[in-house]
C-alpha cells in the first residue's frame, strides 16, 4: 500500500470518534441534498406530466388574433405610418388543407401522431341542470395514442364512440355533477342555439380537474355537425413527437413549412413551469449551505489533528517527506472522510426519499394525487458524491497546505 | 587522507537569525568529513553547532556559502528535490526520538524506505527486522513505539535512521536524554557503525565524555570553529 494512504489510514483509524464526527457532517449535507433534490424534482416531473396531460407537445392552429399589417404598411412600407385601433380581420380560425398537413407531418419520421381536433363551447343539460363546458371532435384513436386515453377510462369505452355517431365520452367531474352514467342521454346546447341529443358511452378521468369537470370527447363528424360545418373544418393539430424535450424547435420548423401557429407544450404551460426554476433554486442554496457547514467542520477537525500532530510531521520532514507528500496526507485524509461521508449521505438520503414516498397527501379535487411524488434519478446521486468530495477537498486544502509548508527545525529545536 | 574520500564539504558558510534582532549565528564555516568518520560538534549553547547540523542536514536552506555532500552541490537545489536527497542519503537521530507513535516500531523504521520506495514492501520488512535485529531490538519489532522505553525508542530511531544505508547519520544530542546504560548502548552502537560497517557519523552532544571517545571533535564558540 502506498505509504501516504497507510499513514492517512492510520490517523484516521487513531481517532475515531474525530473521524466519524467529521463523517456523519457531510452524511448529514448530502443526505439532506438527496431528501430535497429527490422531492423537489419529483414535484417537477409531476407538474410536467400534468401539463403533458393536458396538452399535446406541439399544437398547431390558426391564430386570428395574430397582429397584421395595415394596408398602409403595404402601400408605403418605407414610411413611418401609425393607425390607430387596428381591430382583427373577420376570418375562420379553421386550419386549411388541414389533412394534407396532417399527411405531410405523419410522414415525419420525428412524429408519432398527429390527431385533429375541433372544439366548441356547450351546455350540458340533464334534466334541470345545465353546466358549462366543452366538447372536442377527435378521431378517437388517433387522440388515444397521444394521450393514451384508454387507460384513463373510468366507465364505457372509447371504441363504443366510433359505434356511435351521437356519442360522448365525458369527463368524471362532469359525470359527477349531471350524475350522468354510461348509457345516459344528455342534451347538448351550441353557442349558436342548435340542441342536440347525445348518448354518453364513456366516462375518463385525466386527474386534472380543470379538464374533468368540463371536457367531453365526441366524433369529429359530430362536432362539425353540431356547429353546422362542413366535413373539413378542423381548428387544431395535436402532434406527439419522439423527443418532447426538443417541441421548441420542432414547433419552430414546422410553424416556417405550414404558415400556421404551432405551439409547442412548455411555452403553452410557462406560468406552471416557472415553479421548477424557484424549487431547483430553493435545493441548490439549502445544500450548499449544510455542505459549507459540514466543509467548516473537516477544516477544523483537521486543523486540530495538524496541530497536534506537529511533531509526526517534523520527524516525516526529516526523514524525506516533500511538503507535497505531508500535504498528501492530510488532504487524502479529508478525501477519505468526505468520500465514506458522502456514500453514507446517499444512502440516509435515499432511505429518507423512501419515507417521504410513503407520506400521504391530498390532491383535492384537482390534482389525482395519494402521496408525494419522488424522483429515484441516479443523476442526483452522483451530484451529491461530486458536492460532498468537492467540498471536503476544498475544507481541507488549507490546512494541508499549511502542514506541509511546516518548518521541521522549528518544530525539532522548540522542544 | 585523499579529497575523494571526502563527504561532506562546507565553504564559508554564513547564517544570520532575523528574528527577533538579527544576528549571525554563524561565521565562515569550512568543514570537511571523511568517509567512514565518527565526529562529534560541541560547543555552549548558543554557539551555533545545533544551526550547523540543520544546515548540513539540509533541513534549513536559509544560508551563505557552498554545501557539497557526496560531491553533489546543494546549495541551489528545491526543497523537493532535497526531501528526496535527505531520504536516500541521511539518517537522523532525534534527542527526543521522534517515533510516530500509531506506529509499531517496525513500521517507524520502515515508513522512510517505503517513502523512498527503492524496494519492495516485503524486501523493506525484511531490512528493518535486520535494522532492528542489529540494535538488539528485534523482539520489540511489532509493539506500538509510544510503549517501548526511552532506551529502545531510542533504538529503533537509529533503525530507522539506517534503514535507507544513509551516507550520513546525523544525532542532534541523541543521548541528550537518556541514562548512562543507554547512553552507553547508543555510543557503542555508532562506534559499531562506523567502525565495521564503515558508517560515516556527525552528531551534536552536550556529553564531554561522549565526544572524547568520537574519532574527531569539533569545537565551536560563538558560530566559529575554534578547534
Amino acid at each position: 500500500m502506498n505509504v501516504i494512504l497507510k499513514i492517512a489510514k492510520t490517523h484516521l483509524l487513531s481517532k475515531p470518534k474525530q473521524t466519524l464526527v467529521a463523517m456523519l457532517g457531510v452524511t448529514f449535507g448530502i443526505g439532506m441534498f438527496i431528501m430535497m433534490i429527490s422531492l423537489m424534482t419529483g414535484l417537477n416531473n409531476f407538474t410536467e406530466d400534468l401539463t403533458k396531460i393536458a396538452s399535446a407537445d406541439i399544437r398547431i392552429y390558426k391564430d386570428v388574433t395574430e397582429p397584421r399589417a395595415t394596408l398602409l404598411d403595404r402601400i408605403r412600407p418605407e414610411g413611418l405610418n401609425l393607425v390607430h385601433h387596428v381591430k382583427p380581420k373577420n376570418e375562420s380560425d379553421k386550419i386549411r388543407n388541414s389533412r394534407q398537413i396532417a399527411d405531410l407531418l405523419r410522414q415525419d419520421p420525428e412524429v408519432i401522431g398527429v390527431a385533429p381536433r375541433l372544439t366548441s363551447q356547450v351546455f350540458y343539460n340533464f334534466g334541470p341542470v345545465k353546466l358549462n363546458g366543452s366538447v372536442a371532435g377527435v378521431d378517437i384513436l388517433e387522440e388515444d395514442k397521444l394521450f393514451d386515453l384508454h387507460s384513463k377510462i373510468k366507465a364505457g369505452s372509447l371504441a363504443a364512440l366510433k359505434t356511435t355517431s351521437n356519442g360522448l365520452i365525458i369527463g368524471s367531474g362532469l359525470a359527477k355533477k349531471l350524475s350522468a352514467q354510461v348509457g345516459d342521454l344528455l342534451m347538448v346546447t351550441t353557442p349558436q342555439g342548435v340542441v342536440y341529443t347525445m348518448k354518453v358511452v364513456g366516462i375518463f378521468q385525466l386527474g386534472l380537474g380543470e379538464i374533468d369537470n368540463v371536457r367531453s370527447y365526441a366524433n369529429l363528424a359530430t362536432v362539425q355537425k353540431l356547429l353546422g360545418k362542413d366535413a373539413s373544418y378542423i381548428t387544431d393539430l395535436n402532434l406527439k413527437i419522439t423527443n418532447y424535450r426538443e417541441a421548441k424547435a420542432k414547433a419552430e420548423t414546422i410553424q416556417a413549412a405550414f404558415g400556421n401557429k404551432a405551439e409547442d407544450w412548455e411555452t403553452a404551460n410557462s406560468t406552471l413551469l416557472a415553479g421548477a426554476i424557484i424549487r431547483d433554486i430553493m435545493t441548490y442554496s439549502v445544500s450548499i449551505t449544510l455542505l459549507i457547514v459540514a466543509g467548516f467542520g473537516i477544516y477544523n477537525i483537521l486543523n486540530m489533528t495538524i496541530y497536534s500532530k506537529m511533531k509526526d510531521i517534523a520527524i516525516l520532514k526529516a526523514t524525506g517527506f516533500a511538503a507535497k507528500d505531508v500535504t498528501g496526507i492530510f488532504l487524502t485524509q479529508s478525501l477519505i472522510i468526505g468520500l465514506i461521508g458522502s456514500l453514507m449521505g446517499l444512502a440516509v438520503g435515499f432511505v429518507f426519499s423512501l419515507l417521504l414516498a410513503q407520506v400521504p397527501f391530498d390532491g383535492g379535487e384537482l390534482l389525482a394525487l395519494d402521496s408525494l411524488p419522488v424522483n429515484f434519478e441516479t443523476k442526483y446521486y452522483l451530484i451529491g458524491i461530486v458536492f460532498g468530495v468537492v467540498t471536503t477537498a476544498i475544507a481541507g486544502w488549507m490546512p494541508s497546505r499549511k502542514a506541509g509548508k511546516i518548518d521541521p527545525i522549528e518544530i525539532i529545536r522548540g522542544i | 587522507m585523499s579529497t575523494s574520500n571526502i563527504l561532506l564539504k562546507t565553504q564559508g558558510i554564513t547564517k544570520y537569525f532575523h528574528d527577533p534582532e538579527t544576528f549571525q549565528v554563524l561565521k565562515g564555516i569550512d568543514i570537511e568529513v571523511h568517509k567512514g568518520e565518527f565526529l562529534s560538534l560541541i560547543g555552549k549553547s548558543g554557539s551555533g553547532k545545533s544551526t550547523l547540523l540543520y544546515l548540513l542536514s539540509t533541513m534549513d536552506m536559509d544560508f551563505e556559502g557552498k554545501l557539497v555532500i557526496n560531491g553533489e552541490e546543494l546549495t541551489e537545489k528545491s526543497p523537493d528535490y532535497l526531501a528526496r536527497f535527505r531520504s536516500e542519503h541521511i539518517g537522523f537521530v532525534f534527542q527526543f526520538h521522534f517515533l510516530l507513535p500509531e506506529f509499531s516500531a517496525l513500521e517507524n523504521v520502515m515508513i522512510p524506505a517505503l517513502k523512498l520506495g527503492k524496494y519492495s514492501e516485503e524486501v523493506i520488512r525484511q531490512k528493518a527486522m535486520e535494522k532492528l535485529d542489529l540494535l538488539g531490538i528485534a523482539d520489540q519489532a511489532k509493539k506500538a513505539s509510544s510503549r517501548l522505553s526511552g532506551g529502545q525508542q531510542q533504538r529503533v530511531a537509529i533503525a530507522r535512521a539506517l534503514i535507507n544505508d544513509p551516507l550520513l547519520i546525523m544525532g542532534d544530542e541523541p543521548t541528550g536524554n537518556l541514562d548512562s546504560v543507554n547512553s552507553k548502548i547508543v555510543f557503542d552502537t555508532f562506534r559499531k557503525l562506523t567502525r565495521d560497517l564503515g558508517q560515516t557519523i556527525i552528531t551534536v552532544t552536550h556529553d564531554d565524555d561522549f565526544a572524547a571517545k568520537t574519532d574527531r571533535i569539533i569545537e565551536m564558540k560563538d558560530g566559529k570553529i575554534v578547534s
